[in-house]
């Protein structure tokens, strides 16, 4: 039973991590380029609900607001892209890399400054409750963060699969040239990625404050969100999901049968373990370089 | 204007193109030399701490500036130069040699670090150097017996020649140490850059496979790259365990690596100028912005407005602003300005402007 229970509150962190995954790997199809922002997103996009739900700020019934979130992350995500990425098209990995950093100290900034730097819960319907299945104390946010994170990563790699948009946000990261010439607007489907990746974002933020308190240094999580989407392999949906539930399952495990200290280790010791011997992840797309 | 007239190579490779730069720089180590006679010690410490910034920065521009690969895990190296350097010292090893050796541990496990880490690539290499940040902090908290752990340790004074230094009591002859480790530094990293192995850095920033069809081990090279900077860095590091005077595991976190990269990347990447210029930025940022926040405070008639995370926002918002519009950092902006001036009135806007890139995917090399 004991197991069980790690498993499954390991699997619902584990969904939350694949979410914020997923947004790195939405853009980094899309744009080759890696935000390290996206945990800041996930937090902005928690924060966001949560001013929009809470009694104290705007008070509107939460089935309202989270939609409303969800499209104001959209905005500000694409935002993002229209006023600070663009002008970095083309520009090397690492300036992306530098930037999106700095853009997540901003943010981390700009929401303390708004809402405050002490740990607020949002007013939320999912986290009413827990039921208990053959022994197992399921809570009701950990199964909600189960179900949507499958039912979006099956949209997304849908999407990414069939739509002529999907396919174009492909081609636009892998040779934007090319993508130029068959006619495909690359800025603006860029500015789409980056709308999508921050709804998913808020999706992920409203889940995870589901699940407990958020303060704004809540998307540090996004360093694990990190070790996901590496074990996954940038550039895989599934991949991303994957490797954050690997993560999220090793973590109570490690804490539970690891001597204290060793076990928030682990992720991080995993992380450099499949840089080493896989060194584009479990899901890898790379193949050999043609001159 | 000065015009360069080259006619052989020692000409090209001379560590000062002319005689004016060679008494600008003059100029500036004799105004360094006399300073602790001209600032009071508070502003004499904090020239220390961007001295010390610089040397650290030093060693991540030869890896992130010189050699193209970045590294998010420097705090680490900083940590392991520290604590090398301070428990030789606690195990009766004089600093002048337990200081060197420290560097040399350093770079010793760099090499080793890099050794997997060489097959990775751009953002690949990031996330996994900044793992190592992380994981370098519950390192030193594993290893106890040795680092104190949370504790942490306190730096021991040190003695050269009977000549006792320390960072308070004696700020004026921790500077001058700090600034005969930069000077040194900033000579070997010059002088490298000149080296066969500074042209084949450079060569596997520009193509790895240009550079492979020109001869250049690409693996070693980039070894060779994080076993140097990680050497200085770790100089660095020891002497920021000085400056301090007590430190533990959080003192060297992934922040610190963070602002770091950043502060090579405001001063520009690819240039000694850009780490002095970036370690000024980090350094008097904090004292800048307590200052201006007293002061406003000070107008609206409110005491005491301290602003969580000021710091870090500001911190980012001139980093975007700089990556947007002056990539080349402080020190593009300084080149531009200069030009300006010596090729007055003919310098034209277009003459700095960007080639129009696109992007290819490196999934599929």
């Amino acid at each position: 039973m004991d197991v069980l229970q790690l498993l499954v509150s390991g699997l619902a962190n584990g969904c939350v991590y694949g979410l914020i995954a997923l947004g790195f790997v939405l853009i980094y199809k899309a744009t080759e380029a890696v935000n390290f922002a996206q945990g800041d997103l996930m937090m902005l996009g928690a924060f966001v609900t949560l001013g929009l739900t809470n009694a104290e700020y705007v008070g509107l019934p939460f089935w309202v607001a989270a939609p409303l979130s969800i499209a104001l992350m959209a905005l500000i995500g694409y935002l993002l892209d229209l006023l600070i990425l663009r002008h970095l098209s083309g520009q090397s990995q690492t300036s992306v890399v530098i930037l999106t950093i700095a853009m997540g100290f901003v943010l981390r900034f700009v929401a303390g400054a708004i809402w405050g730097h002490e740990p607020q819960t949002l007013h939320s319907p999912l986290a009413l409750g827990d039921f208990q299945v053959a022994g197992v104390v399921l809570g009701m946010a950990d199964m909600a963060v189960i179900v949507v994170t499958f039912l979006l990563t099956l949209f997304l790699y849908q999407f990414f699969q069939r739509t002529r948009l999907g396919l174009a946000m492909q081609a636009a990261s892998q040779n934007q040239m090319a993508a130029y010439y068959m006619g495909i607007p690359v800025k603006r489907v860029q500015g789409m990625i980056w709308g999508l990746s921050g709804a998913v974002a808020a999706v992920a933020g409203i889940l995870f404050a589901s699940k407990g308190a958020i303060d704004p240094n809540a998307g540090l999580l996004g360093i694990k969100a990190f070790a996901a989407a590496v074990i996954g392999g940038f550039g895989s949906l599934p991949g991303a999901l994957a490797g954050g539930l690997i993560v999220g399952v090793i973590e109570p495990f490690a804490s539970r049968y690891l001597a204290a200290g060793y076990s928030q280790v682990a992720p991080y010791a995993l992380l450099l373990f499949v840089l080493v011997f896989r060194p584009h992840g479990l899901f890898s797309q790379v193949r050999t370089k043609k001159v | 204007m000065r015009i360069h007239f080259k006619t052989s190579y020692e000409n090209d490779i001379r560590l000062f193109p002319d005689r004016w730069s060679f008494f600008v720089y003059a100029a500036l180590v004799a105004g360094a030399i006399i300073l602790p006679w001209l600032l009071d010690d508070f502003f004499l410490g904090e020239v220390t701490n961007v001295l010390i910034w610089a040397i650290a920065g030093l060693g991540l521009m030869l890896l992130t500036g010189q050699t193209g690969q970045a590294s998010l895990g420097h705090a680490a190296f900083l940590a392991l130069g520290c604590y090398s350097c301070i428990i030789l010292m606690e195990h009766g090893v004089p600093f002048l040699l337990a200081f060197p050796l420290a560097g040399v541990i350093t770079g010793i496990f760099g090499t080793l670090f890099a050794i997997p880490a060489v097959r990775l690539h751009g953002i690949y290499l990031a996330i996994a150097t900044m793992a190592l940040s992380i994981l370098a902090d519950d390192i030193i908290v594993m290893l106890a017996p040795w680092t104190d752990g949370v504790s942490g340790k306190f730096a021991p004074t040190i003695t050269i020649f009977g000549l006792e230094i320390e960072r308070w009591t004696t700020p004026d002859r921790f500077y001058w140490l700090v600034l005969v480790v930069t000077i040194l530094c900033t000579l070997a990293y010059r002088n490298l850059l000149r080296a066969p192995l500074g042209r084949a850095f450079a060569a596997v920033r520009d193509s790895e496979v240009s550079a492979t069809a020109m001869g250049v081990h690409i693996a070693f090279t980039k070894a060779a790259a994080f076993g140097l900077s990680c050497a200085i860095t770790g100089l660095a590091g020891a002497l920021m365990g000085f400056y301090a005077g007590a430190f533990n595991n959080e003192t060297f976190s992934v922040v610190i690596s963070i602002s770091l990269l950043m502060m090579i990347v405001i001063g520009g990447l690819g240039s000694i100028h850009g780490a002095f210029f970036g370690a000024i930025i980090i350094a008097f940022l904090p004292q800048a912005l307590s200052m201006a926040s007293d002061t406003i405070g000070g107008l609206l008639g409110a005491n005491n407005v301290a602003i969580p995370g000021l710091e870090t926002g500001v911190f980012g918002a001139i980093l975007i602003l700089f990556i947007m519009f002056e990539p080349m950092g402080i020190y593009g902006r300084w080149l531009k300005i200069r030009t300006w001036f010596e090729l007055f009135p003919f310098a034209r806007k277009d003459m700095f402007k960007r080639q129009k890139s696109y992007l290819k995917t490196e999934r599929l090399r």
